[in-house]
């Protein structure tokens, strides 16, 4: 939202490998923090937004949160100094953590409503993330994570390193969408295309 | 021991047998550490491999397991013990004899563990699986020989590598263990030997007469093969007509998709109704089964399909061999034609079926390489590190063990005899935190040394690990089945495959055409379709490379003498010498032409499919560098076709040695095959796992790509243990990088660019191949800011 100088991000996940190494899972590659961070920090520098909406899971679990190394931390903070910053509750993080911040269940800002699941009926303007939309062109290659809007709602991407997707076809996601909608893939250009 | 008992030199005497002289040496070797066998099929090698636990158990002394079997296919597990029941029933022999695979029931399996057979059956991953457990060490307390049967196919892929290192363990739970191989004609019997024997143990090699020649031939047809594709069905009728003339013949193709196509143009031309089947990897299990079962009921005259059929299940009367399609390889091919005939002094017999006409060239190569006995084969390298450490977390499944003697215990594996310590610890390393740079996994070790000893951390991952046991590599598959409720299964397709679908589109799978309706939870939904051409089915089915052997021969064939070749092969060959030249050994011909409006450059390099697409990948690579927009290309065994939105002018700057290799260097890196190479790796070293304990797929997609992983490791962590074990794997897997430099030594920088204004002879059955490779690239991204604007403006929007 240029105007508003408000920057959106969906579905972080940071400390997705220590959750699930604390689980007795597979030993991933600990860099997703790190990854996830570094894209964040490029796109706080080069908007300089006013305001930044972190719309839920931003964090794998809140044991990830209170687990944060002190590093992190700090790059957060640095972050955050100078601006309003957002974080909206998702469910895999409910509830605050102690990195700065406000905590909101979800949060309207000019006729636009920012929270982490869709509802179905809303008012329009809900902008949400959740469901870490992905979608495809027929014909031109692998399918690329995409914003997904009709005149009601929009859909944003996963932002976090270590994040799968779900087909924009799947019924759970394409249903919250009317007949006419369209998917924004991302990519070295943005591309949009409507939705079958 | 050495003679045959009375009760068995009987027992061979009733049905009017002589025992083969091979079956009497494997009873005089019987206490060898290690006794390898070559014996052509029929030869009763199975027999040959039990006699000595037969006659050892044959006085009901022994308590507990005895023996175990090995073998590659379920299916041949549960077929060896019909055969086995026959001389124990008729000697009366107090010996229990059962299989365990995948299919063995969970209650069957829990009793076996308790209460072992004397023989217990089995396959590699089963027995892995196996000795993760608690109890292993009283399951095979008194275990004393182990058979190992098709060995030749396990020591060719790291199911080999697995085996070996179960066996290392049972070694050191069963000291007086004593191994036997059986195996096929092989090209170097000692190395065999080397991989199945306790390091550094003698393991001494029995050759079994190998029987009379085979009658092999390539079959003649009264249409020529097409210039291109791999149905064959210019050679349906004679096809068919020695279906008629022989009791039973097997239809072999290279790929499944292949196999379909082709099982479909039989039955339409089939007027006699004579019964045929389909038997390959993507059919339902049950359509699998019922075919299997009318085979041995002798119901079926022809099966068509594909290396399932590879292995020695007892077909009983099967009398013809038809290859469809080049054989690949000598070895594989001579391996194949033994199939035939069962009776062991009866030649078997073999018909070859080239496809089309670049196949006439490497079926004719084949038959003159298999004449001479010139059978081609790499040699394996060292033990692959993913396998050691699938082994490493398997040997934490089953308690606490010692760094030191584990080290020892995989010593003894002929594949891993010259690991080092510092590789072991490597290994070792991963299995416990991972092994990264940034140590983050301290807290939250897999492995953790307590008094001295290694052990799971939280013993609940011994169940995770279990359940992911295994180096077999699925390509993601998905279900196929009829729409609607209780749908019958039809198969599995390569995810990548129902990707390219969409709706309306028909493809073959299980001999029957079917339209695709769209994707439920995870499962093609299909429907029945009356079209009679299908889109191409191009799913599964693994793509061989053709041997160095195989190639240089082909090419030798083309500037040798043409007298033995069809007709129409030395139209095609004086017309490709009239309009371009014909490829030669020493020298690199490079062909560019234009053709539906892209620019096309053809290279052939004979060096074999995967480093033909390694060339091609290279090639785009520096081509997109140098803003010639390359939008894709497809490799054969023999070139390499690349089209783009740029003509290339000169050919020489692509293919500088220096320039390869250093566009190797900085693009190895990124490439989908290294990602492919990666994912198999990752999913054997258990750092990614493909069956979770809860139900895989909920609502929201729960994994991610493999290539998250390889792209953040890459980054951030480059040397780690994976990203190493990717790049050997791949430079002899599918990159075969070694064979491009082969390639670019052996032409020495001699290029010959030929510019014409249309498809040449050769280059024009490279335009009909599937399996066509996307560049992603400006000129790609140009195309799909084209799509997606078109398709906005269909819908009447503007982007």
């Amino acid at each position: 939202m240029p105007e508003a100088r408000l920057l959106c991000v969906s579905d972080l996940h940071l400390g997705k490998s220590e959750r699930m190494a604390r689980r007795g899972g597979a030993l991933l590659p600990p860099y997703e923090t790190e990854e996830t961070l570094a894209r964040l920090e490029a796109e706080v520098e080069a908007l300089a937004p006013r305001c930044v909406v972190c719309l839920g899971d931003s964090f794998d679990d809140l044991g990830a949160a209170l687990a944060m190394p002190e590093g992190v931390r700090l790059r957060l903070q640095a972050m955050q100094a100078g601006r309003r910053w957002v974080w909206i509750e998702g469910n895999h993080d409910p509830g605050p953590v102690e990195l700065g911040g406000a905590h909101r269940s979800d949060l309207a800002v000019q006729g636009l409503v920012f929270r982490h699941i869709a509802t179905q009926g809303c008012a329009p303007g809900e902008v949400s993330g959740h469901y870490h939309p992905k979608h495809r062109l027929p014909r031109s290659g692998t399918s690329r994570p995409a914003f997904v809007y009709d005149e009601t709602r929009l859909i944003l991407p996963a932002f976090g390193a270590y994040t799968g997707g779900l087909r924009c076809e799947t019924p759970a996601l394409r249903n919250l969408f009317a007949a006419r909608a369209i998917a924004v893939l991302t990519g070295p250009r943005a591309l949009a295309v409507p939705l079958a | 021991m050495a003679a045959l008992p009375p009760r068995f030199r009987e027992w061979f005497a009733t049905h009017g047998w002589d025992p083969h002289p091979h079956q009497l040496e494997m009873l005089e070797r019987a206490e060898e550490p290690a006794t390898l066998l070559i014996a052509p099929t029929g030869g009763g090698k199975t027999l040959a491999g039990f006699l000595p636990s037969l006659v050892e158990l044959a006085d009901g002394a022994h308590d507990g397991l005895h023996t175990l079997y090995i073998s590659p296919l379920k299916a041949l597990a549960s077929d060896i013990r019909r055969n086995l029941r026959r001389p124990v029933e008729d000697m009366g022999l107090p010996i229990r004899i059962e299989d365990r695979t995948g299919d063995t029931s969970a209650t069957a399996r829990k009793r076996q563990r308790a209460d072992p057979p004397h023989i217990l059956l089995t396959t590699p991953e089963s027995l892995a699986l196996l000795i993760s457990y608690e109890d292993a060490p009283r399951i095979f307390a008194g275990l004393s020989r182990v058979v190992i049967d098709e060995i030749h196919a396990l020591a060719e892929s790291k199911r080999g590598d697995q085996l070996m290192l179960a066996l290392s363990r049972l070694q050191a739970l069963a000291p007086g263990l004593r191994r036997v191989g059986l195996s096929a004609t092989v090209e170097d019997p000692p190395a065999l030997a080397r991989q199945l024997a306790r390091h550094p143990d003698p393991c001494p090699v029995i050759m079994a007469d190998p029987g009379p020649l085979p009658d092999i031939a390539m079959l003649d047809t009264a249409a020529p093969p097409p210039w291109a594709g791999g149905g064959a069905a210019h050679a349906i009728p004679e096809v068919l007509e020695q279906v008629r003339a022989h009791r039973t013949t097997l239809i072999f193709h290279n790929t499944r998709a292949q196999a379909e196509i082709f099982f479909h143009n039989l039955w339409l031309a089939n007027a006699d109704s004579l019964p045929i089947a389909i038997h390959h990897g993507s059919l339902a299990r049950a359509q699998r089964q019922k075919v299997e079962d009318a085979m041995v009921a002798g119901e079926l005259r022809a099966i068509v399909c594909t290396g399932t059929l590879d292995l020695g299940i007892d077909w009983g009367d099967v009398d013809l061999i038809i290859q469809i399609g080049g054989p690949k390889n000598v070895k594989r091919l001579v391996q194949r034609i033994g199939r035939a005939n069962h009776r062991y002094n009866a030649p078997s017999k073999a018909r070859l079926v080239p496809a089309n006409r670049f196949e006439v060239l490497e079926c004719r190569a084949a038959l003159e390489a298999a004449a001479e006995h010139d059978l081609d084969g790499d040699p394996r390298g060292p033990g692959p590190r993913d396998v050691l450490c699938q082994h490493i977390l398997i040997r934490a499944c089953a308690g606490p063990f010692d760094e030191g003697e584990l080290f020892h215990e995989v010593r003894t594996v002929g594949a891993y005899a010259s690991l080092s310590r510092a590789a072991f610890d490597d290994c070792l390393e991963f299995c416990a935190t991972g092994g990264y740079a940034l140590r983050a996994y301290d807290r939250w070790q897999k492995l953790m040394k307590r008094d001295g000893l290694w052990g799971l951390r939280d013993p609940r991952a011994a169940q995770r690990i279990r359940m992911n046991i295994g180096t077999i590599q699925d390509t993601e598959l998905l279900k196929v089945r009829m729409r609607g409720r209780g749908g019958q299964p039809l198969g599995e397709v390569e995810e990548a495959f129902a990707a390219s679908l969409t709706e309306g589109d028909t493809f073959l799978i299980g001999g029957q055409i079917v339209r695709y309706e769209g994707l439920k939870e995870m499962t093609v939904q299909v429907s029945r379709s009356a079209n009679k051409t299908p889109k191409i089915a191009v799913f599964g089915g693994t793509k061989f490379s053709a041997s160095t052997r195989l190639t240089a021969r082909i090419l030798e064939l083309i500037h040798g003498n043409w007298e033995d070749l069809p007709g129409t092969i030395r139209d095609w060959l004086s017309l490709q010498r009239d309009v371009s030249l014909l490829p030669r050994s020493d020298r690199l011909l490079v062909e560019s032409f234009s053709h539906d409006s892209r620019a096309h450059t053809c290279l052939y390099g004979f060096a074999g499919r995967n480093a033909q697409q390694t060339l091609g990948l290279l090639v785009t690579r520096r081509m997109e560098e140098l803003g010639l927009d390359p939008l894709g290309f497809v490799a054969t065994d023999y070139a390499t076709l690349i089209w783009g939105l740029e003509p290339v002018e000169d050919p020489a700057p692509l293919l500088a040695p220096q320039v390869l290799r250093d566009v190797l260097e900085g693009w190895l890196a990124r490439n989908a095959v290294m990602k492919r190479t990666f994912r198999a790796s990752a999913t054997i070293a258990g750092l990614i796992e493909r069956n979770l304990p809860q139900n895989r797929k909920s609502g929201r997609q729960a994994t991610f790509s493999s290539d998250i992983l390889y792209d953040t490791l890459l980054k951030y962590d480059p040397d780690h243990l994976l990203m190493r074990i990717t790049r050997e794997e791949a430079m002899k897997g599918l990159v075969d990088f070694g064979r491009v430099e082969e390639m670019l030594a052996r032409v020495a920088g001699r290029i010959d660019h030929v510019t014409l204004d249309r498809v040449t002879p050769m280059a024009a059955p490279l335009l009909l191949e599937v399996g066509k490779v996307p560049v992603a690239g400006k000129g790609r991204e140009r195309l799909a800011e084209e799509e997606a604007a078109a398709l906005m403006a269909k819908a009447g929007l503007t982007g």
